[in-house]
């Protein structure tokens, strides 16, 4: 067994065995769904804009995704309270695979959250434009918790109290989500909103998943890949590098 | 013979607070040594050094031949670690702790059950094995570390207050379990407790260290000589004071550190 598998089967167990992070874990973005979606949607459709049910799915899956990753560094925090980070510190593996084991696991589990969710908007009687392009949304269903959770884990290896992590966290993942394109059409914004949801990665992740899921996409997929996998990139080297200055 | 543990001139510094002060000191293969002082003398510090946790100031710190701070990754196979506070976890079962640990250090696929299976039998834990960890007294979970430790076959075993907050009879079992691992295996063990009774009733040699600095090193018999005392309790209190330290001078300091450089990150 690699030290990998193991650190990735660590999270999943730790998961498993956690009921009420499973529920939790996707009641509130159902609530959204249902409120919003719901409560919006003769609105949206009078505007001309088709179901709003259909449009918000593909931002509440981004948002389950978000709120699950964001708080996954939540996980070093813990291990650093309880010790068991200096276990895996004085072992004899590089800090690098430590933390890819730790985060793939994290992200498994974002992405089982994302694909329950979608399971039961599609009960609640959401279909996506074409199935063959479900394998393509959780690609970047993928690629968006990888960029979170590397996020977080970057500020769980520098912030050491849960109730900074927890503050941190609001401060960033409320805008974040607002100002992004995960609950309006950007075509009918003001542009100083605009110009935030342009420069918001967020927003490119929605694009992405409702192009896939929809077809309705304000970037084009090409500029939402490049831009998601930039972000990518860019928060693995932030989380990696602090991972391993983490002195204890 | 080489010392297994070889300490020279150590020093560690957390900005202008010294933590150890040029502190060297021999262990030789096979031997139980104990490390003592008062709390915030600097016995955790070298231990984190001597483990890699923290890197020294200057000096030289060499385990089983190895530079401990050049030579990080084949400095952490030939050691196993108790640490001072809790270091499993929670939420997994015993096995499953021993499990990881078998993974994190590479041990034989094939070794890997048997051993567990001697370890936990040997720390009375074998029939609580799927158990969560969660549930474990105090003492199971120190159990279970002092097995985890031992687990890759270490050539050196480093306990940090194994025995804290334990009852008698945990630590009559436990110090049992130590010297017959010492006898069977010829780990070296390297030890800090407050109980001293547990050092002079086990060490073979003791090195104390108070404010940082090695005061005094030998047997008990040499240290009782030394100071004239009837027991190595009195030998100690006339070589440290009967002084009350300030008790989190250690982490302070390690968190001190920790913020400045915070600091020093947000101003660049």
């Amino acid at each position: 067994m690699s030290v990998i598998y193991i650190l990735w089967l660590r999270q999943i167990k730790r998961f498993s065995r956690s009921g009420i992070r499973i529920v939790m874990g996707f009641v509130q973005p159902l609530v959204y769904m249902l409120a919003l979606g719901y409560g919006l949607n003769s609105v949206f459709q009078s505007s001309g804009k088709g179901s709003y049910i259909q449009f918000i799915v593909p931002g509440i899956i981004v948002q389950t995704i978000m709120f699950s990753s964001m708080f996954w560094g939540a996980n070093i925090i813990w291990d650093k309270q309880f010790g068991f980070l200096k276990e895996t510190l004085v072992a004899p593996v590089s800090r690098m695979k430590i933390m890819f084991g730790s985060v793939l696991g994290g992200a498994t589990i974002s992405l089982i959250q994302g694909i329950t969710l979608f399971i039961v908007a599609i009960i609640l009687g959401f279909r996506p434009y074409n199935w063959t392009y479900i394998p393509l949304t959780i690609v970047f269903m993928g690629m968006l918790s990888l960029a979170i959770i590397s996020f977080s884990a970057g500020i769980g290896a520098v912030v050491n109290d849960m109730q900074a992590f927890v503050a941190v966290n609001n401060f960033l993942l409320i805008p974040l989500f607002f100002l992004s394109s995960a609950l309006f059409p950007l075509d009918s914004v003001p542009t100083a909103m605009k110009i935030i949801a342009y420069v918001n990665p967020i927003s490119y992740a929605v694009d992405a998943i409702r192009m896939t899921l929809i077809h309705q996409s304000h970037f084009g997929l090409l500029t939402d890949f490049t831009v998601l996998l930039g972000t990518l990139v860019a928060l693995m080297s932030f989380g990696s590098y602090r991972f391993r200055q983490i002195q204890v | 013979m080489e010392p297994i543990i070889s300490v020279k001139n150590v020093s560690k510094k957390f900005g202008d607070f010294t933590a150890v002060d040029g502190v060297s000191f021999d262990v030789m293969p096979g031997e139980i040594f104990a490390f003592l002082g008062p709390n915030g003398a600097g016995k955790s510090t070298t231990i984190k050094m001597l483990t890699t946790l923290l890197k020294p100031t200057g000096g030289e710190l060499r385990l089983a031949g190895h530079d401990v701070t050049k030579e990080q990754d084949a400095t952490r196979k030939v050691f196993g670690i108790v640490f001072q506070d809790a270091s499993l976890d929670d939420e997994l079962t015993a096995f499953e702790n021993m499990q990881l640990h078998a993974v994190l250090y590479g041990v034989y696929r094939k070794e890997v059950n048997p051993r567990i299976e001697e370890l936990l039998k040997l720390v009375d834990l074998w029939e609580r094995r799927k158990a969560i960890v969660k549930t474990f007294s105090g003492g199971m979970k120190r159990r279970l570390e002092i097995a985890r430790g031992l687990l890759h076959h270490p050539k050196v075993m480093f306990l940090d207050e194994p025995t804290l907050g334990l009852d008698a009879q945990t630590r009559n079992l436990m110090w049992n379990y130590i010297k017959e691992l010492n006898q069977k295996e010829q780990t070296t063990i390297f030890f800090t407790t407050h109980y001293l009774g547990e050092a002079e009733a086990v060490a073979q040699r003791i090195a104390m260290i108070d404010h940082g600095k090695i005061v005094a090193s030998g047997t008990t018999e040499e240290l009782k000589q030394q100071t004239g005392t009837a027991n190595l309790e009195d030998a100690y209190l006339k070589l440290t004071g009967t002084q009350v330290r300030d008790e989190t001078l250690d982490s302070t300091a390690g968190n001190r550190e920790r913020f400045r450089s915070m600091m020093k990150n947000k101003q660049r």
